[in-house]
Formats: C-alpha cells, sequence, structure tokens
C-alpha cells in the first residue's frame, strides 16, 4: 500500500494504482474522457491533469501516472485549471455545435466538463473540421465530426470484444476512428461502445432522436434474452420502454451488455397479445378473460389430472413458474416440465446444473474445456469474461464441438464425443493441459445438454472435472452453460415431472389433452397432438399463439416485478418498468385468478406473500448467493454408453433471433440481414 | 577551431573509403576487444567522464542514461535502439555518419550494447534514406563476414547482433517510444512515461535509445579516453559535435566543431560567411526546426553548446543551423514549420492533434495580412496551452518556433496586422 494525499486528503492505494485512481479512492474528482478503468490507458485526452509537487513543474496525466509514497497531488490549482480549460477549448474548438440534434445530450461528457472548463465564447476563427459518417452496421450510428478520438471504442473492441475491427487510420487533426473499409460491426457486444463514447459521435441507430435522457423513467432489472441475468436498467418515457442499458454489476456482467439483450427492446412493442382470445371453428376470436376462464374451467374439469400437462418457457420469471406449478399440483397433475427443448437429464442436485465456477470465478481458472456451446453467441458478456481471462495470462482452453470463431485460441480437439472419450483415456494431448491445470473448468452447452444423449454429456463431462481433479472442496469447475434465462430458476422450483409424470416429449404426440403452455415458444408446435387443447399463456404472438386455443395475455420482463435465477444459481429481482399492454396482466396473478375461479384458489394474493411462500418452500430463493463446493464428486444418474456419435453443436446458430422478442424485433431482423445474409439462389 | 587531430569523423565528406577496408585504415575496430575487456562498468564511467550529452536534440549525459539499464536480468534480455530516424530538417549529421563512417557507428553500437548489457540493437533508419540504409547494410554485412558482429563479435567474447530497420516516413518515430512502438509493428505514437524505455521499453524489456552521432562517438571517446572528450568544449557541454549549416550561407556544408563555438566563427570560417556578408543576416535557426529563432543581435554573440542556447530560451537541439538573410520573410518562413508540424502531429493526444492545425491556420493568416493584434495575442496563448500538456515533446516542438518568432521578431509580426481591418459582421433586421 502507497499513502499520498490528494487535495489535503491522505489516500492509502495498493502500489502500481494510478493518481487517477487514488483521486477516485478519495473522493476527489477527475475529469477524463480516454481513462476508463475497464480498458487499457491510454492518456490521450489530457483532460485528467493535475499538479504534482516535485515533479517537473508542468501538469501531469493522473490517469498514466503511477502513485509513490508521500506524493502530494493537487487537482483544482491554477496550474491544473489552465490546463484543462486548455485542453477543453482544444477539444472544441472541432467539435460541431449540434447538441440540440444531438442524441448524447443530457448525457454527453464533453458537456459536463464544459461547463466547468469551457469558455463562454469560442476563440477559433477558422473552418471547423467535418467528416463523413461511416456505417457501422444497423446497431451504431456515427458521427465522426462530434469523434474526440479518444480511442476508448478502439481499445474496447481490441481488448474486450476481442474483434479488433476499430483503429485509427490517419495523422494528426486527419485523424479517423473507424473500420478503415466501412462494414458492419461483427461483435455481439458492439453496443457497449455507445456507452463508452463520451461524445456523440457513437449512438444507438435504432434509439436516434426518440428521448431525451431526462424524460426517461429508469427502473433496474434483469436481462432474460439469456442465461447470465445481466444487470440492466430498462428506461422508458409513458408505456413505452425506449431503451436498454448495462447497469454495474461486478459479478456477473462488470459493466458490459449483450446487442441483443440491449436492442431487442423495440420487440416489446410489436406482436404483443393485448388481450385473450379464443378458437372457434379454427379461428382465433378476441375474447373477455371472462369468456377465456370459462373455457379453460370446462376444459380441465372435464379432462383427467393425467392428461393435463405444462411446459414452462425461457423467459418466465420464478413467480409465474411456482403459480403455475402449485396450480397443477393442486389439479393433481404431475405433467410439468420446463425443458421446452426436450433435454433430458439429471437435475438431482443443484451442481449438476449450475455454472458452478461463477462468472467472476472464472477469472481463477488456469484451463478451460467447452463441451458443445459457443459462449460468445449463448452469453457474449461470458465470453468477454474468458477473453479477459485469456488476456491475464497462463490460461488454455480447448473446444469440443462446432462453434464457429471465439476470440480467444481455443484448441479444437474434436467436433463428436469421441473427442470426450480421447480425454478421458488420456490420448489427445489437451488432457496434459487439463492434468497439469491447478483449477480447471469444463462448460457443458445448452446444446449438448439437449441432445437425446444430453444426460450421457452431462455425466461424462461431470466425471471429466472428477478425473482432472476440477472438483474440491475448493473449487468447482463444472458448469452449465444455459441459454434459457428461466431455466435454472424453473429447475431450483422442480418445475419437472413429478411421480409417473411426462415429459416435454411425453406430452407431445397426443401425450396430454390439455397442455398450458406458460411463455414456451420453442417447442416444435406441430408435434402438440391434434386434439390437445393448448392454452398459451405469454407476451408475443409467435409459434405458441398461433397453435393454442386459447391465448391469455401475459407481461415481458420489463412490465412484471420477477425473481430470475441465472446460470450460476444467482437469484436476482427484476422491477416493473411499464404496464403490460392493453387487457394483459402479470403472469402470477393470471394464474392465481383461473385458480379460483376452478376452486382451487392459490394461497397468495400479493406478491409479496407469493415471494414468502416461495422462500419458504424454496429455501435457495431467500438465501445469499455462495459459490457450491465440488466435494461431492457422485455423478449425474446417465448411461454413458448412450453417447452418440452425432457432432456437437451449438444451442443455436443465428445470435439475433433466438426468442419471442428478439424475433418480434426490427433491429434484430436486421442485423440477421446484415450478419446472415440469405444465400442467393439461382432461378429455375 | 577543432584541431584535426581532435576530429572524431576523419572521413565526414567521404573523400576516403567507406568500407572495411578504410575504416580499419582510420583506425576503426581497432582494439575493439581490449576496450570491452576494461568490463561493463568502467565502460560507463568512461562515459560519465566523457561528460558527452545525448546528440539527438534533447542532451541528456549519455553515461547516466546507460547507467539506468538494470545490471541484473530478470530473465528479460536488454535491449539498444539507435535513432537514425533523422528528420528534423535542417539536420542532415546522422546521413553523412552513415554514409561515410558507418564503421564508427556499428563499432560504437558493439560497444555501447556492452557496456548496456545487450545482446542486440537496432538501428531505426529514417525511410526516406533508402541509399544510406543500403550503404549502412552492406557495412553491416561486411563487419559479420569480419567476425566483428555476431557470435563473439570481434573477438571481445560478447555475442552481438545489429538489425537495421528501416522506417516509413514519419517525423513523430524519431520520438523515441513512437520509435519502439514503430519497431514493433505499430502505429508510430509515443508513449506515456513513465515507465521509462530503460526500465520498460522494446517489447517491454529494459531499452535504451541512442542518436547515431551519440553512438558513433564512442569508439574514439573509449579510445581516446573520457577526459579527452571532457576537455574539449565547454563546463558541462563538452567534446565535439557536427554542425549543419544550411540556408544563405555560400558553402553549407555539415561540419564538426567544439561546442561552444561562437555562432558567427561557425558561419563566417565553415560555412563561407552569410550570402551578402554578416550583416545581410536576418535569422538563424539554430538547432533544427523545433528550436526557437534567433535574432541577428541574438546571432551576433551567441556560443553554440546546450546551456548558451537555452540561457536565450533557444535550444542546441540537433544542431542544424538554418541561416536566413534578408530576403527571406521570417513569418512566412515559420509558418511553413507550422504546416511541417500540423503535417507530422501523430494525432494521438489532444493539445497537440488540435492545437498544431489552429497554429498553422493562424499563422497562415498573418502571412496573409489577415490577423490582427488580438489574434496574435491569442496564437501566443495556444502556443503555451500546447507545450508542457502533451505526452511527448511534439507539443514543444510545434510550439516553440512560434514562441520564438514572437520573442525575437515580435515588431515584424505584429507590422503584419497593425493595418487589418477584420470584416466587421453587420446584423440584418428581418424584414
Amino acid at each position: 500500500m502507497v499513502k499520498l494525499t490528494i487535495d489535503g486528503i491522505q489516500v492509502e492505494v495498493p502500489a502500481g494504482s494510478t493518481v487517477i485512481q487514488a483521486a477516485d479512492a478519495a473522493g476527489v474528482e477527475i475529469p477524463r474522457f480516454c481513462y476508463h478503468e475497464r480498458l487499457s490507458v491510454a492518456g490521450n485526452c489530457r483532460m485528467c491533469l493535475v499538479e504534482i509537487e516535485k515533479m517537473p513543474p508542468k501538469p501531469q496525466a493522473s490517469c498514466g501516472m503511477p502513485v509513490s509514497e508521500g506524493m502530494v497531488v493537487h487537482t483544482d490549482s491554477e496550474m491544473v485549471r489552465k490546463g484543462r480549460r486548455g485542453v477543453m477549448e482544444f477539444l472544441l474548438i472541432n467539435h460541431p455545435l449540434d447538441c440540440p440534434i444531438c442524441d448524447q445530450g443530457g448525457e454527453c461528457d464533453l458537456q459536463d466538463e464544459a461547463v466547468s472548463y469551457g469558455r463562454d465564447h469560442s476563440r477559433f476563427e477558422e473552418q471547423k473540421r467535418a467528416v463523413s459518417k461511416p456505417d457501422w452496421g444497423p446497431l451504431v450510428r456515427t458521427t465522426m465530426t462530434r469523434c474526440i478520438h479518444c480511442t476508448r471504442c478502439v481499445r474496447f473492441t481490441t481488448e474486450v470484444a476481442g474483434t479488433a475491427e476499430l483503429g485509427g487510420t490517419f495523422r494528426g487533426e486527419n485523424t479517423q476512428i473507424g473500420t478503415f473499409i466501412e462494414k458492419a460491426l461483427t461483435s455481439e457486444l458492439s453496443g457497449n461502445i455507445i456507452d463508452l463514447c463520451p461524445v456523440g459521435a457513437l449512438t444507438s441507430k435504432p434509439y436516434a432522436f426518440t428521448a431525451r435522457p431526462w424524460e426517461l423513467r429508469k427502473t433496474d432489472s434483469v436481462d432474460v434474452l439469456d442465461a447470465l441475468g445481466s444487470a440492466i436498467r430498462v428506461d422508458a418515457r409513458g408505456a413505452e420502454v425506449l431503451r436498454i442499458l448495462p447497469r454495474l454489476n461486478d459479478d456477473v456482467n462488470e459493466e458490459w451488455l449483450g446487442d441483443k439483450s440491449r436492442f431487442a427492446v423495440d420487440g416489446l412493442k410489436r406482436r404483443r397479445l393485448d388481450r385473450p382470445w379464443l378458437r372457434e371453428n379454427g379461428k382465433l376470436r378476441s375474447a373477455s378473460w371472462e369468456e377465456a376462464f370459462a373455457v379453460i374451467a370446462d376444459r380441465i374439469k372435464a379432462t383427467a389430472p393425467e392428461k393435463l400437462g405444462a411446459i414452462a418457457g425461457d423467459l418466465n420469471d420464478a413467480e409465474s413458474m411456482l403459480a403455475l406449478k402449485e396450480f397443477f399440483t393442486a389439479l393433481r397433475s404431475p405433467n410439468l416440465d420446463c425443458r421446452q427443448d426436450g433435454a433430458e437429464f439429471d437435475a438431482s442436485r443443484r451442481a449438476f446444473y449450475l455454472f458452478n465456477t461463477t462468472v467472476a470465478g472464472l477469472e481463477e481458472a488456469d484451463a478451460l474445456l467447452i463441451i458443445g456451446s459457443n459462449p460468445r453467441h449463448e452469453a457474449p458478456v461470458l465470453n468477454a469474461r474468458i477473453r479477459k481471462r485469456w488476456l491475464a495470462g497462463g490460461f488454455t482452453a480447448g473446444l469440443v464441438g462446432e462453434a464457429g470463431e471465439l476470440t480467444y485460441p481455443v484448441e479444437r480437439i474434436g467436433v463428436g464425443t469421441d473427442a470426450l472419450k480421447a480425454l478421458a483415456d488420456g490420448t489427445h494431448p489437451f488432457a496434459e493441459v487439463l492434468k497439469a491445470a491447478k483449477k480447471p473448468m469444463i462448460i457443458l452447452g445448452a446444446g449438448a445438454l439437449a441432445r437425446p444423449d444430453g444426460a450421457a454429456l452431462q455425466a461424462a463431462a461431470w466425471r471429466l472435472a472428477a478425473q482432472y481433479n476440477a472438483l474440491r472442496a475448493d473449487w468447482h469447475g463444472f458448469n452449465v452453460l444455459h441459454h434459457a434465462a428461466a431455466r435454472v430458476g424453473a429447475l431450483d422450483l422442480g418445475f419437472l415431472p413429478g411421480k409417473g409424470g411426462k415429459s416435454t416429449k411425453a406430452m407431445l404426440n397426443g401425450g396430454v389433452d390439455v397442455l398450458w403452455l406458460l411463455g414456451a415458444d420453442a417447442l416444435d408446435t406441430k408435434a402438440i397432438g391434434q386434439n390437445t387443447f393448448v392454452i398459451y399463456q405469454g407476451h408475443h404472438g409467435d409459434a405458441g399463439a398461433a397453435r393454442a386455443d386459447v391465448i391469455l395475455p401475459g407481461a415481458a420482463y420489463t412490465e412484471k416485478h420477477g425473481t430470475y435465477v441465472n446460470t450460476e444459481g444467482r437469484v436476482q429481482q427484476g422491477f416493473a418498468a411499464v404496464l403490460p399492454p392493453g387487457d394483459a396482466r402479470e403472469d402470477w396473478t393470471i394464474i392465481r385468478a383461473i385458480s379460483a375461479y376452478i376452486g382451487h384458489a392459490l394461497p397468495y394474493d400479493t406478491l409479496e406473500q407469493l415471494r414468502a411462500h416461495l422462500k419458504a418452500s424454496y429455501p435457495v430463493f431467500g438465501q445469499p448467493f455462495i459459490r457450491l463446493a465440488g466435494n461431492d464428486t457422485t455423478a449425474p444418474l446417465a448411461n454413458p454408453a448412450a453417447l452418440s456419435a452425432e457432432p456437437l453443436a451449438p444451442v443455436f446458430g443465428n445470435y439475433y433471433q433466438t426468442d419471442v422478442i428478439s424475433r418480434a424485433s426490427p433491429t434484430m431482423a436486421d442485423c440477421v440481414a446484415a450478419h446472415y445474409p440469405a444465400k442467393a439462389e439461382a432461378a429455375e | 577551431m577543432l584541431k584535426d587531430s581532435d576530429r572524431i569523423y576523419q572521413n565526414l565528406y567521404g573523400q576516403q573509403d567507406w568500407r572495411l577496408a578504410g575504416a580499419l585504415a582510420r583506425g576503426d575496430w581497432n582494439g575493439t576487444a581490449d576496450i570491452i575487456a576494461r568490463g561493463r562498468d568502467a565502460l560507463v564511467e568512461e562515459m560519465k567522464a566523457s561528460v558527452m550529452r545525448g546528440r539527438g536534440g534533447a542532451g541528456f549525459p549519455t553515461g547516466m542514461k546507460w547507467s539506468f539499464m538494470p545490471k541484473q536480468s530478470d530473465g528479460r534480455p536488454s535491449y539498444v535502439v539507435i535513432n537514425a530516424d533523422e528528420s528534423e530538417p535542417g539536420t542532415c549529421k546522422d546521413r553523412d555518419i552513415i554514409r561515410n563512417e558507418p564503421h564508427k557507428l556499428i563499432e560504437g553500437a558493439l560497444i555501447a550494447s556492452f557496456a548496456m548489457g545487450a545482446h542486440k540493437a537496432f538501428i531505426y533508419i529514417r525511410g526516406e534514406y533508402y541509399n544510406e540504409a543500403q550503404r549502412l547494410q552492406s557495412a553491416i554485412d561486411e563487419a559479420y563476414q569480419a567476425g566483428l558482429l555476431g557470435k563473439n563479435a570481434a573477438n571481445s567474447g560478447w555475442d552481438f547482433d545489429l538489425v537495421l530497420q528501416r522506417g516509413a516516413g514519419a517525423y513523430i518515430c524519431g520520438e523515441e517510444t513512437a520509435m519502439l512502438e514503430s519497431l514493433e509493428g505499430k502505429k508510430g505514437m509515443p508513449r506515456m512515461k513513465p515507465p521509462f524505455p530503460a526500465g520498460m521499453g522494446l517489447y517491454g524489456c529494459p531499452t535504451t535509445v541512442n542518436n547515431v552521432e551519440t553512438i558513433a562517438g564512442v569508439p574514439t571517446i573509449m579510445r581516446r579516453g573520457g577526459a579527452w572528450f571532457a576537455g574539449l568544449g565547454r563546463p558541462k557541454n563538452a567534446g565535439t559535435k557536427i554542425f549543419c549549416i544550411s540556408g544563405h550561407v555560400n558553402n553549407p556544408c555539415n561540419v564538426e566543431e567544439e561546442l561552444g563555438v561562437p555562432l558567427k566563427d561557425l558561419i563566417e570560417k565553415h560555412a563561407g560567411g552569410v550570402r551578402g556578408g554578416w550583416d545581410n543576416l536576418q535569422a538563424i535557426i539554430p538547432g533544427g526546426a523545433s528550436m526557437p529563432i534567433l535574432n541577428k543581435a541574438m546571432a551576433d554573440v551567441q556560443l553554440m553548446d546546450f546551456d548558451s542556447l537555452a540561457a536565450v530560451k533557444s535550444g542546441m537541439g540537433s544542431g542544424a543551423i538554418i541561416v536566413m538573410d534578408k530576403s527571406v520573410d521570417v513569418v512566412k518562413a515559420i509558418w511553413r514549420l507550422s504546416k511541417f508540424f500540423k503535417h507530422e502531429s501523430c494525432g494521438q493526444c489532444t493539445p497537440c492533434r488540435e492545437g498544431t492545425g489552429w497554429m498553422m491556420r493562424q499563422m497562415d493568416r498573418i502571412v496573409q495580412n489577415k490577423a490582427t493584434l488580438a489574434d496574435i495575442h491569442l496564437l501566443e496563448q495556444v502556443t503555451t496551452q500546447v507545450a508542457g500538456h502533451t505526452i511527448c515533446a511534439f507539443g514543444e516542438a510545434s510550439s516553440w518556433p512560434i514562441q520564438g518568432l514572437m520573442r525575437a521578431f515580435r515588431p515584424t509580426v505584429e507590422a503584419r496586422a497593425t493595418d487589418y481591418q477584420p470584416p466587421q459582421t453587420v446584423a440584418q433586421a428581418a424584414e
């Protein structure tokens, strides 16, 4: 630790810190444009100048200056003020005066600092510089005339995103930040450069000219478009969610957010189910809640309990799944499943289906084996964390499966399950890497679990983890990377077939007569039995609603107070930012209402009561998050002989459209058009 | 005047053979192994005793710079980088050393690298020096063939490799950390300091960057002793230096002289005097484009060494003396330098990126008689906002010529502005 004085405040910071970090620790504000705590130090904006005693008599850039014992720093001396005013004047001479039409207005660092260090008029009488606006694809809008060349976006794409596609071309005042050859950004994290840009050079293209930040109501929530559970802030105006931004959570997403989670927001306004619908003579007609309930009640009462079934989808909150489970329990039906992808595996212990190493714990690992997953698509922010670990050095990654390009080098061991056998018997050289590793970890993808031999893969991966000493009291190296945000919560709730109950596969093809789909759209709706009566509860008119006989309009994740459990098993709560559209309701209240209508009223009337009940029945929902220890090495139950030779494909190939919200989003459709162009076919 | 026997560069004008045979005849590579046998510390001490100051421009004591290199490796190799990116307008001393005395540089590289514990040195040569690079490379090849480089270089027991790398033609790559970036294959942009190259330089390893002239002088200093070198010139400004005299003189030339030689003597005796006589002198830039200009009154009495020039707020720089007679429009001359610096700014940090263009445009208006006195005052302020606020010394390099102009030629500049009336912005009422 090093002691120094900043503006008379004594602080102690770790050796190797910089003066700006020490000032942040001391609570002394230093303006900055290029410096960002999660990026490398560039030192190019020169705004963070400070005066340091016993140094050459000129201002020093605090972002790059290491602290030393007894250093005395002044951040508000005459020299500092003069220096910063000078820098501010330089930044402004070629910056356009277009704040009134700039989307960054109100949340612009340059605007804010200009209040402190700007002049009341310009002394610059020459021509201002102007440059063209390159097209960086459907997400990031560029106005490079506003660029102050801080290179945060360059450093982000190079360091964090791992797609070194931005850089500076030309020299001096002609420097332009760009892709050199104009093209769409390929990173799944490209939206973060909008947040990083301290000025209005990079703004959100879909959100352009939509709102001013001071008009927005900000609500904290949790992202559900992948299973990482990134912390988000939902910005809404009136009844409309306008944008989604990441919030800080060092344990999960640091301060990044995947492009789908950020930009699929316009899907929340389209194809919404805003009133109940009934199918009559093969056609859907809108109905009242009363009518819908009456039809459902008639059906359920007329059906034997073992012919009732419920499948929960991927975006649900724990509250609605608990309500549905308890409703079905009251109806004495054991037919429940949350695995609409048909995955069947041993979920008897939490460790079997969690990302046990944890996202932050990943930074301790020194070897990684990915099985049947493409983290870059399935959890881009987690993928950035893996890259961060790789950048730190002393880390080797291997891959079994068909994942495309990742942002760190991986040794491609094989695409099929024979590669797992080669690792188990030590014939593949990567086995030596795992053997030598102190903290090896294995990531098993959702795509692998959803295969017919998912259980055997789960057991094989677990046994590899045990074999290579990844299951210890101080380290748990077995990880499942889910893709569905609701999955872990549902597994924790035991939203699984009860005694004698039917799984998803068994419920399809006429296995049940009444099928309740709670936001389940990813299953093959054509496989639902012809005579099965389908009740679809959800928020988007997608595959499930198209097959439904009754549609109950629910709330999307921005419209309800919900509890979600991420792939690590971290229980998090999101708050409602807006009300559900039209007649739609929060999902648990729909189930509560119909349970009373049928005569099996659930024992809670308010969300508080429901949550109290949830915590009492399932204690993990009330406990603080802890990393599981790996000392119990008992393997999941499975028949290892069942491994099929099929290549291990990732859970999906198209990152941008994976769920009802992103499928309804025009922005995501633009991304698909930009990144997955339709193959031209010759006319016959 | 410097005695011929005290000249380091016997073949500065290329009248003799530049190849190894000629170099050996001039005494290069004589007893190199014995010099190295003296040991690392003795060589650094000899260098300190010589009071040699870096010949690249900043004038940092070379012996002290060498002593910053780690004595004991922590596992990382040490490197020596020799700066042959001679791009300062008016400067051509390194060019002639490389053309005519390449073996002095190569031998110096071996001795200096040994003294800093480096088994490998790089010479980063300006891209435009194509012919010079060819010649230097053939000299290096000769040295390898003669066993003077490579394993057990010159029978000294020290393994040493010398690599010549051509730049791509950017002034800023002469800045030592930008040079390291460029050597590493990146865009030549200066690095933040600290960390200094001696701790973390090329590829993150301890590195010292020295100018060609500094290194080429090393073998002679080692042979004749630091005391000999320190005995030339003035206290703290010891030894000889190559001056590059250009501009309105009768005989533009490179000449090796003692430091502290009077500027007037240098021009009169070596360059054949100013065109039209000393009285026709208007201005002299004493140290390459980035050093503040001197007017005739200053030039009359100026001594040419680091401290004397610093005392008049100018600088020794690279030793390039640019002479301007009375036919020159000094304001336009400095504008041309501003244009050069605007063109060569790397664009990394704000004050330089934005300031060089602004300064050039203001100079442009002064040249065109379209500036007011207030504009001149503003220009002076802008130069102070750039200098001292940048990552590297380019901020100073680009503002000092203008500041020097304002100090030495204030009346000339102001005369440009007194008659100018800016066009009035007339407010028009809406119809």
